[in-house]
């Protein structure tokens, strides 16, 4: 690969009601895969995507959400998780399957600036 | 007659349209309507005043996958995929608020 | 649909012999699978072999290569976590083929 760019996926949608969170971390594993600089963000209902103790069995749909733990192997270490967003929802760190850094809006948005690809999900 | 509410409430207008339109009876939350039950969200207050006026249902299948199966707001009835059909069944119409 | 026939029990596979149902997996179908990519299976096969099962177990995914090796080289020794030695048992590449005697899906980004 000549040049690293950076990546950004912005993930704002929950898990299972639709296919973004899902498609979206495929991606991000592609992506991964060709050594590039990966982060993730996750803000509005795209925080409960990281949410612990997801249980599938009752919906019969897979339960995708112990793949996040795996992004460190994959050299995906940039999580950002937007402040705002987790309060509204009632959770806190301890509620996320793995660390990220949290982020104001404005953080946010800076961020996302600094990005050479934005990846909407 | 049984409203049904599957979009989150912080992301979409459909539980305040919901909520705004229908007169009494039972409300059911499903897929990622489900978030409007769990403790310490930002619409707890406004669904826990909509109690007194609704029966209000949670299908807990989908709020398990979630992972908020331990957070539910208590006076919500939660109910299994046989209890939607006994509600669909027993109401004479229904509007799902896509 | 394609399907395999091992000890008279049929698997369901798809186009390109990967089992679908995970949960129907035994040594058997392993054994069954490496015969069809003309591996012989050794100790050292069963070893990536397992490694891919309890990953897989603990992150619902399939490791792209990369990440296999690594994670290989961490839990059984830079002898083991090299190209040279996983290529070595698995010529058509360990994620295709261990995946795939392995009874999970082909990795993601795996063409």
């Amino acid at each position: 690969m000549s040049e690293v760019k950076k990546f950004m996926f912005v993930n704002r949608k929950a898990p299972y009601g639709t296919i973004y969170a899902l498609e979206s971390l495929e991606v991000v594993l592609i992506t991964a895969a060709f050594d590039q600089d990966v982060s993730l963000m996750f803000l509005d209902d795209g925080v409960y995507q990281l949410k612990k103790g997801q249980q599938t069995k009752g919906i019969e749909t897979k339960n995708f959400s112990p793949a996040y733990r795996a992004l460190e192997d994959y050299d995906v270490e940039k999580l950002y998780v937007e402040k705002e967003s987790m309060q509204a929802r009632g959770l806190t760190e301890e509620d996320l399957l793995v660390s990220v850094t949290v982020l104001s809006r404005a953080e946010m948005g800076a961020l996302m600036d600094e990005q050479d690809v934005v990846l909407s999900y | 007659m049984l409203h049904i509410v599957n979009k989150s409430p912080l992301t979409s207008n459909t539980l305040d349209s919901c909520l705004s339109t229908a007169t009494g009876g039972d409300i059911l939350l499903i897929e990622d309507g489900v978030y409007a039950v769990t403790r310490g969200n930002a619409v707890e207050a406004k669904l826990r005043a909509a109690m007194g006026q609704f029966r209000v249902h949670v299908l807990m299948p989908d709020l398990e996958a979630r992972g908020l199966g331990d957070r539910l707001v208590e006076g919500v009835l939660p109910v299994d995929y046989a209890g939607f059909v006994e509600l669909a069944a027993s109401n004479k119409t229904c509007q799902s608020w896509l | 649909m394609s399907s395999i026939e091992v000890g008279g029990k049929s698997y369901e596979t798809d186009e390109e012999g990967y089992l679908l149902n995970l949960s129907e997996w035994n040594a058997e179908v392993a054994d069954y699978i490496a015969k069809t990519e003309n591996i012989d299976m050794t100790d050292q096969h069963w070893e990536v072999v397992n490694f891919l099962r309890e990953y897989f177990e603990e992150y619902q995914i399939a490791p792209a290569v990369r990440v296999l090796t690594k994670s290989i080289g961490k839990k059984l020794g830079a002898e083991k976590g090299n190209s040279e030695y996983l290529y070595g048992l698995f010529p058509y590449g360990p994620g295709k083929q261990a995946c795939k005697i392995a009874g999970l899906p082909k990795p993601t980004g795996c063409v």
